[in-house]
């Protein structure tokens, strides 16, 4: 296997205050090789956007990464010098948001917003950057991209700010692009839209993406290799195919099993009884227990470790 | 743009009238009138004493001294005063640099500290820095102006003698810049203090708003400088509900330092309103009043005006034109 763009290893980050410590990612291990799409699934809650900021060094003030590395190209990311840091965001691995509406800052244009960092990183003229930013806006998909560049966000649509926010994430030739339910908030039909449009730009480059979201529908379509998680956990990771035809943890077959497919008879859509228990709320044994239909008395005794079962594919379940 | 400043500009005429009528009104309700100072003066006959009310018109009745002021207003006349015997133009002009040099010095001071520590204090908020500069702001803002000052003075000027207690220049020597500074120093930090402990505050819970916002957690994925998030994508931001505070600051600028300039003997815009007002100068009160009631309704102008031009989102086209 090629040389690992992104390694994670053993993440641990925790919220923490004066009294006590929240492990919300709790010794989490992936990859992401060279090309290759990534899907970080699971419900609200699970630890998918905390990994993400954890990666990116952006977690809030309240949070922190307690255990472990993220290491780019070799690169050890935690504890890096802010300084240093800045030089990889924005140029060598960059972050679309879910919430395209807030991710714009409401009195810069969309030019100043955009060019920035085009300057910044490639230490190319004014006027060179707006010529690139006017390429960028041109594939992402507008067709008059001097006139959008003059424009404030306000005057965007959700589903052409996220657009915007692509072209800024992709204006400096990222390795990496890491994209935290980029559709979730968009109309079904834009959501489209902007996953051809993701899609359309990692055929042209040899970007790799970690693609953050719920929607397995989305996960089908976008990525090569998914990781599921569940309270702070990996639970099972394997290539998309498997995930789908083979999935081995009681969790992936309930995601699968309430997600509408097209395909086959009207079915059910059942959904996973409960809710993921609360950060610092975790049952002594494996963490999904409390709503396994499966669940034996030695699930409950004792916490599962990530073990591969059939190769490439490693699940988190005593039953598996 | 041009056409909504120039609405509100028309739109500020009628309240203009309005403050002129019932200041003018109040004042005259005031016990007291400018001769009072001879009811009790043997000296002065009862037919000088009438001739003098004649003179000043304050004989006729209340409106028609209303109109004569205002229309002397209008021609630029602000009339003479009654004890100084010098037209009110002159005495303001003469005052008013002095009234600036000390507001303004104080007010650009007191900015220019107060914004970076108020950032400061908002990036490290419920730091321990933040604890102590607010603790500083609250004593700040606490301390009363003349207090502070009658304590400079002892301690700069009386017991260590560095500073000079009062005034603009030495007396009887020429204008130099070192000397005016000397004299400025005691006042423009006294005033600066009062303004620069409730600027932090108002910078501080502005750029507080803003800096958790998304967009500046996209500034930082970008990989800006620090400098380049906090002041471009957060403080440009933070600036908006900050404009609106600076216009109301602006008529503070003229009237402002009324008691300070009587505790550092200022010859500026407050005292001459003190002197005016305790020997009811009426064209003096009335000329100060005005220009301090024109200066409010131009500072809440120009405070919309520029949110607006700081705030792209708000279009001006088709917002309500308020007073």
């Amino acid at each position: 296997m090629p040389e690992a763009i992104l390694e994670v290893k053993s993440l641990r980050t925790v919220f923490k205050d004066k009294h006590k410590e929240l492990t919300v990612v709790d010794g989490i291990d992936f990859e992401i090789g060279p090309n290759e799409v990534v899907a970080l699934v699971g419900e609200s809650g699970c630890g998918k956007s905390m990994t993400s900021l954890s990666i990116m060094q952006l977690l809030p003030r309240s949070a922190e990464i307690a255990e472990g590395e993220v290491r780019y190209r070799g690169r050890n990311l935690v504890g890096m010098k802010n300084k240093e840091m800045a030089k990889l965001r924005g140029r060598h691995i960059s972050m679309i948001f879910q919430e395209p509406m807030t991710s714009l800052n409401p009195v810069l244009t969309i030019g100043m917003q955009l060019t920035e960092s085009i300057i910044r990183h490639l230490g190319v003229s004014k006027v060179e950057a707006d010529t690139r930013a006017d390429e960028w806006l041109k594939r992402v998909g507008f067709p008059e991209p001097a006139r959008i560049r003059r424009e404030f966000p306000h005057r965007l649509s959700g589903g052409m700010r996220q657009r915007v926010m692509l072209a800024m994430a992709m204006s400096c030739r990222p390795d990496l692009l890491i994209a935290d339910e980029p559709t979730t908030a968009l109309d079904v039909t834009i959501q489209a839209q902007v996953l051809d449009l993701i899609r359309e730009l990692l055929k042209e480059s040899d970007m790799s993406v970690l693609f953050i979201t719920h929607d397995l529908g989305v996960v089908a379509e976008m990525a090569t290799r998914v990781i599921v998680m569940y309270a702070g956990q990996i639970v099972e990771t394997t290539d998309v195919r498997s995930l789908f035809q083979k999935p081995m943890h009681p969790y992936t077959k309930g995601l699968l099993n309430s997600t509408p497919r097209m395909k086959g008879d009207i079915e059910k859509l059942i959904p996973i009884a409960g809710s993921v228990p609360p950060a610092g709320m975790y049952p002594p044994g494996c963490r999904f227990a409390d709503r396994c239909p499966l669940a034996e008395a030695v699930c409950r005794a004792e916490a599962p470790q990530l073990r591969e079962v059939v190769p490439g594919h490693r699940v988190r379940c005593h039953l598996a | 743009m041009a056409l909504y400043t120039l609405r509100r500009l028309l739109n500020a005429i009628p309240i203009l009238i309005g403050i002129t009528i019932i200041s003018f009104a109040i004042i005259h309700m005031a016990p007291g009138s400018p001769l009072s100072q001879f009811t009790e003066d043997p000296t002065i006959k009862q037919v000088d004493k009438d001739n003098m009310i004649k003179a000043y018109g304050l004989d006729k009745p209340l409106y028609v001294q209303y109109w004569d002021w205002v229309s002397g207003l209008v021609r630029g006349d602000l009339g003479v005063s009654l004890l100084k015997n010098q037209p009110v133009a002159d005495l303001i002009l003469e005052r008013l640099p002095n009234t600036l040099l000390l507001t303004v010095t104080s007010f650009l001071l007191s900015l220019l500290i107060a914004i970076p520590l108020g950032i400061l204090c908002a990036v490290r908020a419920h730091s321990r820095l933040d604890q102590i500069v607010s603790g500083f702001t609250f004593v700040g803002i606490s301390i009363p102006g003349f207090w502070l000052g009658l304590m400079l003075i002892i301690l700069f000027a009386v017991k260590l003698g560095w500073l000079p207690s009062g005034g603009l220049q030495t007396v009887n020597a020429d204008f130099s810049l070192i000397d005016r500074i000397k004299h400025l120093t005691l006042p423009v930090l006294t005033m600066a203090a009062g303004e620069v402990a409730i600027w932090i505050r108002y910078v501080r819970s502005s750029m507080l708003e803003v800096i958790n916002q998304d967009y500046m957690r996209t500034a930082k994925a970008k990989g800006l400088p620090g400098n380049s998030i906090l002041f471009r994508h957060g403080f440009r931001n933070a600036l908006i509900p900050l404009a609106t505070l600076f216009g109301l600051a602006l008529p503070g600028f003229f009237a402002g330092a009324a008691i300070l300039e009587q505790v550092y003997s200022i010859p500026g815009m407050g005292r001459l309103f003190i002197e005016g007002a305790f020997q009811r100068d009426y064209p003096v009160l009335f000329a100060i009043v005005t220009v301090g009631a024109f200066l409010t309704v131009l500072g809440s102008i120009l405070a919309d005006v520029a949110y607006a031009a700081l705030d792209p989102r708000v279009n001006l086209s088709k917002q309500e034109v308020r007073g």
